[in-house]
C-alpha cells in the first residue's frame, strides 16, 4: 500500500519537470549555457510574471526561437538584449539596464534607506537630549530609570 | 513652519501617485511601445489572400495608415472586427492587417464570414514580424504617420470610443500639419 502511495506521489510530482522548451539544443555546450542564461533574464510579455524559460505561451516560444537564431548567428549577449529592448522596451528584461528612467528604479531603494535612516537618527538624537521625566505617565510597574 | 511643510509636501506627492495609480482607464498590463515617434518596423509578408504577392511598408508609404494585428483565435479581434469594418467603410484611413500566428484557412474563412476591412493582410505564420513590431498580444493597432513613424499604439480591442479619443486627434493634427 505504502509503495503504491509513494509511486503515485512521485508520478504526480514529476509533472512539474515536463519540458517547456521544445526547441533544439545547441551542439556547443557553451552556446547552450549562454542561451539558458538569457532566457532566464527575459520576461514573457504575455504572462508578465514569468520568464520566457518558464512560459509555454507561444510568444515565449517565438522569443526563444529568435534568441536561438541570434545566438547561432554569432550575436553577443548584449546584442540579443538590445534586440529585445528595441522591440519591447526595458520591461522585457528582468534586470533593466541602468539608464534613463530605469535609473530611478535602481536608486530608489538606497535613497529611501538613506532618508529613513536620517529621520531615525534625528528623532533618536532629539529624544536622547530630552530630560528624563520621573513623573511621567508610564504604566504602573514599568521601570523608569 | 518646516514642521508643517514636509508632511504637506509628502501628502501632495502621495495624492499625485494615487490619482495616477487609481486612474480607471489605466491598464496595468499595457506597455508603452518603444516605437512611439520612431520609424515603424519594416516588414514584408505574403498576402493572406494571395500568397504569391507580398504586402510591406511600401504599400502605405507617404500616407497615413492603420496597421492591425489580428488572429482568429483572438477573442478581442472578434470584438473589434465590427468597428474595423465600419471604419473601413468611412474611407478615412487605409487599414492593413497582420494576421499573426494563425491558420490561413481559418483566417480566410473569418474574412468571408465577418467581412474584410483590410486593404491587405500579411500572413505572419511564425510570428517573426509580430516580434519585430513588439507585438505581445492580439489585437494591437498601430497608427502610422505619412513619413512612416508610429504615432500611436492601441492594445486590446479597438472601439469607437478609443478611436475618437486617441486616434482621431492625432489624425487631425497629422493631416492639418502636412496640408
Amino acid at each position: 500500500m505504502t509503495r503504491i502511495f509513494i509511486t503515485a506521489i512521485i508520478l504526480l510530482a514529476s509533472f512539474s519537470v515536463l519540458a517547456i522548451d521544445t526547441g533544439e539544443a545547441f551542439d556547443d555546450p557553451e552556446l547552450q549555457a549562454r542561451y539558458e542564461k538569457i532566457i532566464e533574464e527575459v520576461r514573457c510579455l504575455k504572462c508578465q510574471n514569468q520568464t520566457i524559460k518558464d512560459s509555454s505561451a507561444f510568444l515565449a516560444d517565438d522569443l526563444r526561437r529568435e534568441i536561438r537564431r541570434l545566438l547561432s548567428e554569432g550575436k553577443t549577449d548584449a546584442e540579443v538584449y538590445d534586440f529585445l529592448v528595441e522591440r519591447y522596451g526595458d520591461f522585457a528584461l528582468y534586470r533593466p539596464r541602468m539608464s534613463g528612467i530605469t535609473l530611478l528604479l535602481w536608486i530608489a531603494p538606497g535613497a529611501f534607506l538613506l532618508v529613513g535612516g536620517f529621520i531615525v537618527v534625528r528623532v533618536l538624537r532629539k529624544r536622547m537630549a530630552m530630560p528624563i521625566d520621573i513623573d511621567d505617565d508610564s504604566e504602573p510597574g514599568q521601570v523608569t530609570s | 513652519m518646516i514642521r508643517f511643510a514636509i508632511p504637506l509636501v509628502v501628502l501632495a506627492l502621495m495624492i499625485l501617485v494615487f490619482i495616477k495609480g487609481l486612474d480607471p482607464e489605466r491598464d496595468l498590463n499595457a506597455l508603452p511601445s518603444p516605437f512611439l515617434g520612431k520609424p515603424a518596423p519594416q516588414f514584408e509578408l505574403p498576402k493572406l489572400k494571395n500568397p504569391d504577392e507580398t504586402v510591406s511598408n511600401e504599400h502605405y508609404e507617404g500616407e497615413l495608415a492603420v496597421v492591425n494585428v489580428w488572429a482568429t483565435w483572438c477573442v478581442g479581434c472578434r470584438q473589434e472586427h465590427g468597428f474595423l469594418t465600419e471604419l473601413a467603410a468611412e474611407n478615412l484611413v487605409p487599414i492593413y492587417g497582420i494576421n499573426w500566428r494563425d491558420r490561413r484557412d481559418e483566417a480566410l474563412n473569418w474574412l468571408v464570414q465577418l467581412g474584410d476591412p483590410y486593404v491587405a493582410s500579411g500572413y505572419d505564420e511564425d510570428g517573426r514580424v509580430g516580434i519585430d513590431w513588439g507585438v505581445y498580444g492580439a489585437p494591437e493597432t498601430f497608427l502610422i504617420s505619412k513619413d512612416g513613424r508610429v504615432l500611436h499604439k492601441h492594445l486590446g480591442p479597438l472601439s469607437r470610443y478609443s478611436w475618437e479619443k486617441d486616434f482621431a486627434p492625432l489624425i487631425a493634427a497629422e493631416t492639418g500639419a502636412t496640408q
